[in-house]
């Protein structure tokens, strides 16, 4: 006996890998842009921000980042419409990337942050900055620019992760991969496209990043 | 029908936690072992073996864990026996953690001087030699921290093995909120007992670079 390989359904069933793949690249845009906005506030709190909130914003950033994504997605989408808060799958899905980014992107931001002596704070003040743009300027761009490389492999490994949204069933790669093989019964090969497709996806995330860190900082040799 | 109090879905939920432990424990051990192949492969002298190891951590770091665990479910049972649930999670996720213990390890290696590779050579060790007397012992201390809080990851990837059947506690926390229709309080106990398996490896981890750290500042 011997297992034949049958790629043949690839044909017919490109239209469902491709809503798939759209979705997963929207979620992961959309996500990685909130994410990080959100990690900045998060970080900007747990360094800067008003001593009441630091503790508040410390316990959110231990609870996502002690938990699993799946179970964080399932307390979202089946847990909070019985506090009266419903929503649809996708949207569950990218507000649960959203969180999960932003409790990783807040520890990621605050160590660049941390790594900004006391003296460039006061160096800011007394060039007439006041306190937000001494923040802009000499706290987090250089911050973000110290731990890009972080953030950018934390972005992918959110994308990675997002292939569970399929279990609250918003229509990503995975999710058109569990219905393909439903159809098809070829589970293997199905599995080992998707898989392929999540590789590339990977790699190319990975690049883009590289390319957005540096149009985001060009050559500042004065941030360090 | 049954009532379920709140005592009966923790109490199930523990119960499945077990799991959960066991899994992460195999995944761990594995995955330690595995990796330890794999980072001798990535730093050896050998072309073919460095390109090999840092093709297969490309691959699992840069797939989906959920689509590893797919595929070592229907890739296993490809071999015409039954596959168990518990024995292809165990397989994918020992793979997975083989793939970022051994880059961590690198890293841990790499950061040993290369005056060590050199002395040790110099007294005639085999490269070996060199890993087992000279080299591990040091990486060993700074691999420490990251390793455990590796470990977080290792827990929390464990959740994913319920989707290709295996009972842990994730699964439980499905069964029970179809039993019991109360998503919230159930997946919001599953979220807390994971915390409590978590909260105190991501702390030793930080605790333990803390001290190494002030260990590093002495010398």
């Amino acid at each position: 006996m011997g297992y034949v390989f049958d790629y043949s359904w690839i044909g017919e069933y490109s239209g469902v890998l491709l809503k798939g793949l759209w979705l997963t690249v929207w979620l992961i845009l959309v996500g990685a842009t909130f994410g990080v906005a959100l990690g900045i506030f998060c970080a900007w709190v747990r360094a800067l921000g008003p001593k009441w909130a630091r503790p508040i914003v410390g316990a959110y950033v231990e609870l996502i980042r002690n938990t699993p994504f799946l179970i964080q997605l399932f307390f979202i989408f089946f847990g909070l419409p019985s506090l009266g808060v419903q929503m649809g799958e996708t949207q569950a899905a990218l507000l649960a990337m959203i969180i999960n980014l932003g409790a990783y992107g807040c520890e990621i931001v605050r160590a660049g942050i941390q790594a900004t002596t006391k003296g460039q704070f006061e160096a800011g003040w007394s060039l007439g900055l006041s306190r937000i743009e001494t923040f802009r300027h000499v706290v987090l761009i250089p911050a973000l620019q110290r731990i890009w490389p972080a953030l950018s492999s934390q972005i992918v490994i959110v994308m990675l992760g997002s292939a569970v949204v399929s279990q609250i069933a918003a229509e990503d790669i995975s999710y058109a991969a569990d219905f393909i093989q439903s159809r098809t019964f070829r589970a293997f090969e199905t599995y080992i496209v998707a898989t392929l497709i999540y590789l590339a996806l990977a790699i190319l995330l990975r690049q883009l990043l590289k390319g957005v860190g540096w149009v985001l900082f060009p050559k500042r040799s004065a941030a360090r | 029908m049954m009532e379920f109090s709140t005592w009966d879905i923790v109490r199930n939920l523990l119960l499945a936690a077990r799991w959960t432990i066991v899994l992460s424990l195999v995944a761990f051990a594995g995955g330690a072992t595995v990796g330890l192949v794999i980072l001798f492969l990535r730093i050896s002298k050998q072309k073919a073996a460095r390109v090999f190891a840092g093709g297969y951590i490309e691959l699992f770091q840069g797939t989906p864990l959920l689509m590893q665990l797919f595929l070592s479910f229907f890739g296993l049972s490809l071999l015409g026996v039954e596959v168990p649930a518990w024995l292809a999670a165990s397989v994918a996720l020992i793979l997975w953690t083989a793939s970022f213990l051994a880059e961590i390890w690198r890293g841990c290696v790499e950061s040993i001087p290369k005056g060590q590779w050199e002395a040790s050579a110099s007294l005639g060790m085999g490269r070996f030699e060199q890993m087992r007397h000279v080299i591990l012992p040091q990486a060993l201390t700074i691999a420490i921290p990251p390793t455990v809080g590796f470990s977080v990851q290792v827990v929390k990837g464990t959740s994913l093995t319920s989707i290709i059947g295996f009972t842990e506690l994730a699964k439980a926390g499905q069964v029970l909120t179809n039993a019991t229709f109360m998503p919230f309080t159930v997946y919001g106990f599953v979220a807390l007992i994971y915390f409590a398996l978590c909260f105190p490896l991501s702390k030793s981890s930080q605790f333990l670079e803390r001290k190494l750290n002030v260990a590093h500042r002495d010398h």
